[in-house]
């Protein structure tokens, strides 16, 4: 036991107020979003097969490489631990097609990193989402593959090799939702399966690492804006329920427009920025050349982010309203 | 169905570790003197006292010392007697050192009243006499002194008295203890209060983390229908004036105003004791009741210690700090002040000692802002702090400004939450600073 002293002898730490801090660290909540997509990557396995796993390590391998080969040569702090590299490639591998070459998954990997990221400054600088723009130069620069789908493990000989969104408005085939809830359906590894999302996705909201506003502006906005054209004309555009389903909607909403960085402060901004997407991304859907438009709903969006969070500044408290 | 009423509350806010277990069901011990007080002359926001005694007199405990000097100031007492050792610059709990009269203590234990007043036959003047001549402050941390804000401006229509018997600061226990164990001299503080405001309608609001003092309370005023007891939700900070008001009274203070720019005046349960001691035994402040709390600390006690104590007799009169001892701050774990020199004394409006370790505080690494906005959505004041603080450090103080920096209370709710651990209330204040000394510039120039 330390005796009581006027001049205490052993070390005190002397900062200012707050003293205590709550428990969540950049870290630690870096490290709950890796947890919260095990249930994706399960389903990638599951339905695609066990050699997924090798486009999730070379995806997650070159990101965490990059991120510390800049540092390096910027002779700044390797800042790995935060696991934010690991996300990004986690993420990036996740929304490519199955068995995508290797090749490609490495190249997106560091364009994510250092084009998305580290060329504004690193960590809590970008405006996108690097996953995001790993994605969007791939498809800029390999249209055919990016869009070729490996037919799922457990798939029933009626259902073609396309993604829903693309048999649909290609070929007018529709798919059942109930294959669509489960993921039994072509597309990108950790997309198809909204059970496995929503499990995810749901925890990171329970904890309060998401903030729910963004992914429920985004469906309301879907049900809302798709739910307008179907009633409209029910044969030439799906059900709202589908748009819900279909593509990278749900991954999306939860693990992609939820991104702290490149989504608004404000919860006004978060309601805007959220309805935003869906509109752009019911436009691309519905009147776009790609069947798909979840990626550059959600890009475009992020670069309007400074801007929303410029023009939702709330009142002060006690403050004219 | 009053049963169910839902607990009243404010936008934002945090819940952090309570650990009031340690010591909410300890009923206050009385420390015996110590052999020496150290008694700051300036123990409340305004102009110090100035002293009346010189070096070698003999005091009385209860003894004016100094006396006030201006009106925003309030006079001090002895609170042991004794002779005075000498008058200099000491230790405060502040962190500056400050003028303090020593007193080192003789074996003479009575102490000197004020005559005991009826409370029922007194005019508000005769209160706010005796409230200043007894030298209260504040209790609720700031240590403003109480009879100027029983003393409103005659162009304010003041209609409430709120009594804050929230307590949202972690680990403190006393206001708690004092409703549990004084709630009829609470009342009567109270209604000192508002016979000296001239207000017919008072409350008393308490977090729901305190059913037992809820229902005290709710006796003591079982006779009283102009006071109500107001249960309110346990959530920090609750007990900040301009979120009790909301919670209360559904009113909210606009930015740069006062509570009784919304016809309220708050006083804190502490010094609603303090009041109706001052008035009813004629008892001047001198004796500070405070929790000493904490991992580190070995016997956890809520205490009433003399005023001048120091702070090394009350950490050893508490079974001494463990080993593991990380931080000692004076107040409570949210706004309190870290502290390096236990010879620096306990004044009036000291709440607690906490000896913290590094268990409870959970310091971790800074990182760059991320934008997850968690600390907008926590500022009961819905300012953005992530803002103010890049504002701050930049010196970017007029950006700062518009955004409303100076409305900030620094409750530290915003550094508390930041998952980056960035010092955003520290900024915050730094450029608070920085406001007002180019407003001093200005007017200077």
């Amino acid at each position: 036991m330390a005796t009581v002293t006027a001049n205490p002898t052993y070390k005190l730490e002397l900062t200012s107020s707050p003293h205590v801090h709550s428990r969540w660290s950049t870290k630690q909540a870096m490290w709950m979003v890796v947890f919260a997509l095990v249930p994706c990557i399960v389903s990638a396995i599951l339905f695609f097969g066990i050699y997924q796993l090798t486009i999730i390590a070379v995806s997650v391998g070159f990101a965490v490489g990059t991120e510390a080969a800049i540092k390096y040569v910027r002779k700044r702090k390797i800042t790995l631990n935060d696991g934010s590299a690991l996300i990004t490639g986690l993420l990036l591998a996740l929304i490519l097609p199955p068995n995508f070459n290797l090749a490609f998954v490495a190249l997106g990997s560091i364009v994510a990193i250092a084009l998305g990221k580290e060329i504004f400054g690193g960590l809590g600088y970008n405006i996108f989402n690097p996953a995001l723009v790993g994605r969007a130069f791939l498809q800029a620069s390999f249209p055919v593959q990016m869009t070729t789908w490996e037919q799922p493990n457990y798939a029933v000989d009626s259902v073609t090799s396309a993604t829903p969104l693309a048999s649909f408005k290609f070929d007018a085939v529709g798919t059942e939702l109930n294959t669509m809830l489960i993921g039994n359906i072509g597309g990108s590894l950790g997309e198809t399966s909204t059970i496995a999302i929503l499990l995810g996705g749901l925890f990171l909201i329970a904890i309060g690492i998401v903030n729910y506003r963004i992914p429920l502006a985004m469906v309301i906005g879907v049900i809302l804006f798709g739910g307008v054209f179907w009633l409209v004309d029910p044969a030439a555009y799906q059900n709202p329920l589908f748009h819900l389903l279909g593509g990278g909607f749900m991954f999306g909403a939860l693990f992609m427009a939820t991104d702290w960085v490149s989504s608004p402060l404000q919860s006004k901004g978060m309601w805007i920025y959220g309805f935003g997407i869906a509109l752009v991304l019911i436009l691309i859907r519905l009147f776009g050349g790609l069947p798909e438009g979840v990626m550059y709903a959600i890009l475009f969006m992020n670069a309007f982010v400074p801007l929303i969070n410029r023009y939702t500044q709330p009142t002060v408290f006690g403050g004219a309203k | 169905m009053k049963l169910f009423k839902k607990a009243k509350t404010f936008h934002g806010g945090v819940h952090p570790n309570e650990y009031k277990e340690l010591t909410e069901n300890s009923a206050f011990e009385i420390m015996p003197n110590p052999a020496q007080i150290i008694v700051p002359i300036s123990q409340h926001i305004g102009k110090p006292a100035k002293p009346l005694v010189k070096k070698g007199e003999e005091v009385k405990a209860g003894a004016v010392i100094a006396e006030p000097d201006g009106f925003v100031s309030v006079p001090i007492h002895t609170s042991i007697s004794g002779k005075v050792v000498k008058i200099s610059k000491e230790s405060n709990v502040s962190g500056a050192p400050k003028h303090a009269i020593i007193i080192k203590a003789n074996e003479e234990n009575e102490v000197e009243l004020m005559p005991s007043l009826n409370p029922d036959t007194l005019t508000p003047e005769e209160i706010r006499a005796r409230v200043k001549e007894a030298g209260i402050v504040g209790q609720g941390g700031a240590a403003f002194p109480t009879y100027i804000k029983l003393t409103p401006p005659e162009d304010k229509k003041i209609d409430y008295v709120i009594l804050n018997g929230c307590e949202c600061e972690p680990y403190l226990t006393r206001d708690d203890r004092f409703m549990l164990e004084r709630s009829n001299d609470i009342i009567a503080g109270l209604k000192l209060a508002m016979k000296a405001l001239g207000v017919e309608k008072g409350a008393v609001g308490i977090e729901d983390n305190k059913p037992e003092a809820i229902d005290v309370m709710s006796v003591a005023v079982q006779d009283e229908p102009d006071i109500e007891v107001v249960k309110v939700k346990t959530k920090y900070p609750q007990g900040a004036e301009k979120m009790l008001i909301k919670a209360v009274l559904n009113r909210e203070v606009p930015p740069g105003k006062l509570p009784l720019d919304v016809g309220v005046v708050i006083q804190n349960i502490g010094t609603a004791v303090a009041i109706a001691d001052a008035v009813i035994k004629g008892e001047p402040e001198l004796t500070a009741a405070l929790t000493v709390s904490g991992l580190g600390i070995n016997n956890p006690k809520n205490l009433i210690v003399r005023v001048g104590t120091p702070l090394a007799d009350i950490l050893e009169y508490c079974g001494g700090v463990k080993d593991n001892a990380h931080k000692v701050v004076v107040g409570g774990p949210m706004m309190g002040v870290a502290q390096f020199d236990f010879a620096a004394p306990v004044m009036k409006a000291t709440s607690g000692i906490l000896v913290l370790t590094e268990e409870e505080i959970k310091a971790h690494e800074e990182t760059p802002c991320l934008n997850c906005g968690m600390c907008v959505g926590v500022c009961p004041l819905k300012l953005t702090p992530t803002k103010l603080a890049r504002y701050a450090q930049l010196d970017k103080i007029d950006e700062a400004e518009k955004l409303g920096i100076s409305v900030c209370i620094e409750c530290g709710t915003c550094a508390y939450t930041c998952p980056a651990n960035i010092p955003l209330v520290q900024w915050i204040r730094l450029g608070k600073e920085r406001v007002n000394q180019l407003k001093n510039d200005k007017k200077s120039a």
